[in-house]
């Protein structure tokens, strides 16, 4: 893991007030999972005006439950609002806002000033949180957008640690910032390679992710200023000259990985400290596209980090265990992104991507007989008996063990779980929790890290 | 139609900017790196005044850009630049960050600004917000069709500046992405990455597409593998009344820019002096097409392209 964190100390004030654990949900399991696990608020895509238009997002009935279950955890949920519209899109979202309003969303995320005032004006009790895609990165444009109205600027992602402590000194305003997850290497909005290559809009939510794509670099041998010169140019045979393709130069070798975009993914989980201290208010994980293990995994290892500092901050201590814990749900090598300073070659991705995961989620624990040791879990993942698994959970439930004997609600007892969803019952080596997690590890990752060693 | 459109372009020297004044531009955007986004050359602010002097002398405007995503380093820097362009008499500023905006506005209240995001001017009602807080342009994006451009004029509350020749950026990034690739590969970093380097890269599956890609101060720029040419429907945008035409000539030789510059013009004065039996000639081109870098095509961008989401 390529982390380096290098920890710059903000001084002794040790902050009193908790940042916010912000989490995505792709859809409403997704919700309750990050919440249960720990979030403090999530963020969600509606079915409009967001930039995953791939993404399974929610109707207005389910944000209305993910709001109702939130609420239960004095949670929040936020609605990624953040596309750049085009005239076309304009008319339909005051409705759509008014819309969020009554089903109780706590604020949107905005990049379309259009949209922010539009809020503003027809849906005053929703947040308006500047999105990331403004790529807002000094004060004074943090203090315009305050002064616009808006209590949350989501900085863009290369802001360093540095700029961050700047801007919280001249501006009295919540700032946002992504600590984990996939990010673009582009500043955010000011990329249009997808629109180029497959016509498909990324600032619209089309985005095909053309810089995770491989290239061939060349140098032209002709000079490009002056690949013609006034004199030349008079004298037009001189283009006869100019053959296509004999003026590329590659810039590679044989067995050189190809030129490649794509950045490796952000993890400031070393960095809490630097975090909390230099005072962002809100701290987010990227991914809605994202598994329930991987919300649940990131979220549960945040939490425990973040209420561990805030308990003790003179005796705080990063447990290794919580970053094996993120290991286990990354599907990308992990960096600090631009918090210490620029990304370089060791940040970036040029090697093929294996995006498999190191564990899958197996099976979600609905009940737990105390008497008997017995847990009933529902399938989420093909397993059997032999195999190792792991249970974790919110709570502290955190154990590895074998798989026993596996019996269906019945009591049949079965070679395998075959089922999406069945109910499956085991005996289980410590007590677990309803909503505990059960993970095993990936079978194709296993067998490839055996072949390594 | 009731004004005159501008016809503007880059210019990467005063040498330059003499050339394609006198072969017609009406107006020129300049500036240096520290504080624009990829422009052509670097103009200090006493060669921006002689532009202005000898652009102003001849009827012409000059305009800086001042787009740069800004940090808050820049910021200190920012008062004394704006002042300096205030003096040197320059006609407006392109901005794309707030702090621009709100600088200018304290400072030099006379300076025009227009407002830039570059592939985020997507909709009139944000241009017309910026408007309200004192911008007098909007420069749409070029991913814009042609129905959205034209669509929009009757609602934009100031006024339009749309590309319709040259290069468009399609991907800025912070990291310096060509060195950090050839420190990956383990090979030495020899000279400038920059403009002039001539980099391109190619992708696995577009073998005959070029993208330019370069560095500087602001990061890591990758250019389109085609040159935009909307002139055969230049009178759309005319009728439409978009107020400038704007012409990217970074990465072309003078001589091209000259060739672009002359075909415009005479397109735009056809228009001008009888809109009615205006008619595009092919032959406005040839000098264009001459002088065509052979290995990247001539093509209408997004002007005519479905695009989905």
């Amino acid at each position: 893991m390529g982390i380096q964190a290098k920890p710059i100390h903000f001084g002794k004030r040790h902050r009193l007030d908790k940042p916010e654990l912000l989490a995505p949900a792709g859809n409403l399991e997704k919700l309750k999972f990050a919440i249960h696990y720990g979030a403090d608020a999530v963020y969600i895509g509606g079915q409009q005006y967001g930039l995953r238009s791939n993404a399974d997002n929610f109707s207005f009935e389910e944000m209305r439950e993910g709001v109702e279950f939130a609420n239960r955890y004095g949670a929040k949920v936020f609605v990624a609002t953040n596309i750049y519209a085009h005239d076309e899109d304009v008319d339909g979202i005051e409705a759509y806002l008014r819309n969020l309003e009554d089903v109780g969303i706590s604020a949107i995320i905005v990049a379309d000033p259009t949209i922010i005032e539009i809020a503003l004006r027809s849906a005053p009790k929703l947040e308006v949180h500047l999105s990331t895609q403004q790529s807002t990165l000094n004060w004074q444009a943090v203090k315009f957008w305050k002064e616009e109205g808006l209590p949350r600027v989501v900085l863009g992602r290369e802001t360093s640690l540095e700029e961050i402590a700047e801007i919280k000194k001249h501006v009295d305003v919540e700032i946002e910032a992504f600590i984990h997850g996939a990010m673009c290497s582009s500043f955010s909005g000011r990329c249009v390679l997808s629109n180029h290559f497959t016509d498909r809009d990324s600032n619209r939510g089309g985005c095909c992710q053309s810089c995770r794509w491989k290239y061939d670099l060349f140098e032209d041998a002709r000079s490009q200023t002056d690949w013609i010169s006034e004199e030349e140019a008079a004298d037009q045979r001189v283009l006869e000259q100019f053959q296509l393709g004999v003026n590329q130069l590659p810039l590679y070798e044989e067995g050189d990985n190809p030129f490649s975009m794509g950045s490796k993914d952000l993890c400031m989980l070393e960095a809490i400290p630097d975090l909390i201290e230099v005072g962002i208010d809100s701290f987010k994980i990227e991914g809605r596209m994202k598994s329930i293990h991987y919300v649940a995994t990131v979220v549960n290892a945040y939490r425990q980090a973040i209420d561990s500092y805030m308990a003790d901050p003179e005796n705080y201590e990063l447990k290794p265990e919580w970053l094996e814990e993120l290991n286990k749900a990354a599907n990308r090598p992990l960096n600090t992104g631009f918090f210490y300073d620029t990304p370089d070659e060791e940040d970036h991705i040029y090697e093929p991507e294996d995006k498999a995961v190191p564990y899958d989620f197996a099976g979600l624990v609905l009940d737990y007989e105390e008497a008997t040791g017995i847990a009933t879990v529902q399938q989420r993942n093909h397993f059997k008996p032999g195999q190792q698994i792991e249970f974790f959970g919110p709570n502290g439930t955190f154990f590895k063990q074998q798989v026993g004997t596996i019996w269906d609600e019945e009591g049949n007892e079965l070679d395998a779980a075959r089922h999406p969803l069945q109910k499956i019952r085991l005996k289980v080596d410590q007590p677990v929790r309803y909503f505990d997690m059960m993970r095993k590890q990936n079978v194709k990752v296993a067998s490839k890290a055996v072949a390594a060693i | 139609m009731n004004n005159k459109p501008e016809l503007l372009i880059t210019a990467s020297s005063l040498d330059e900017l003499r050339l394609l004044a006198e072969a017609g531009a009406d107006a020129f955007l300049i500036g240096e790196e520290r504080f624009g986004m990829r422009l052509p050359g670097n103009f200090t602010l006493g060669e921006i005044a002689e532009a202005v002097t000898y652009s102003h002398d001849k009827g012409k405007r000059v305009y800086v850009a001042v787009n740069n995503l800004m940090t808050n380093d820049i910021l200190a820097e920012l008062p004394a630049y704006i002042e300096g362009l205030r003096d040197a008499g320059v006609d407006g500023i392109e901005f794309g960050d707030p702090a621009v905006l709100t600088t200018a506005r304290e400072l030099a209240p006379s300076l025009r600004l227009h407002w830039n995001a570059e592939m985020t001017s997507t909709n009139s009602s944000t241009a017309n917000y910026w408007g309200r807080k004192g911008a007098t342009r909007v420069v749409l994006a070029r991913e814009l069709n042609m129905d959205e451009i034209t669509g929009m004029t009757d609602k934009l509350e100031v006024e339009a500046q749309v590309q319709v020749h040259g290069m468009t950026n399609i991907y800025h990034s912070k990291r310096r992405l060509v060195q950090s690739y050839m420190a990956h590969q383990g090979r030495q970093v020899d000279g400038d990455l920059g403009l002039t380097r001539g980099l391109f890269l190619i992708e696995a599956e577009r073998r005959d597409e070029k993208f330019p890609i370069y560095e500087d101060s602001n990061g890591t720029h990758i250019m389109s593998s085609e040159d935009i040419c909307i002139l055969e429907d230049l009178h759309l945008l005319m009728e439409a009344g978009i107020h400038s035409f704007k012409i990217e000539g970074m990465l072309k030789p003078t001589a091209y820019n000259v060739a672009v510059i002359r075909a415009y013009r005479t397109a735009i004065d056809h228009y001008v002096a009888n809109a009615d039996d205006y008619e595009f000639d092919e032959s406005w081109l040839d000098a264009v097409h001459e002088l065509q870098d052979p290995e990247r095509e001539l093509s209408f961008g997004f002007f005519y392209k479905e695009q989905v989401f």
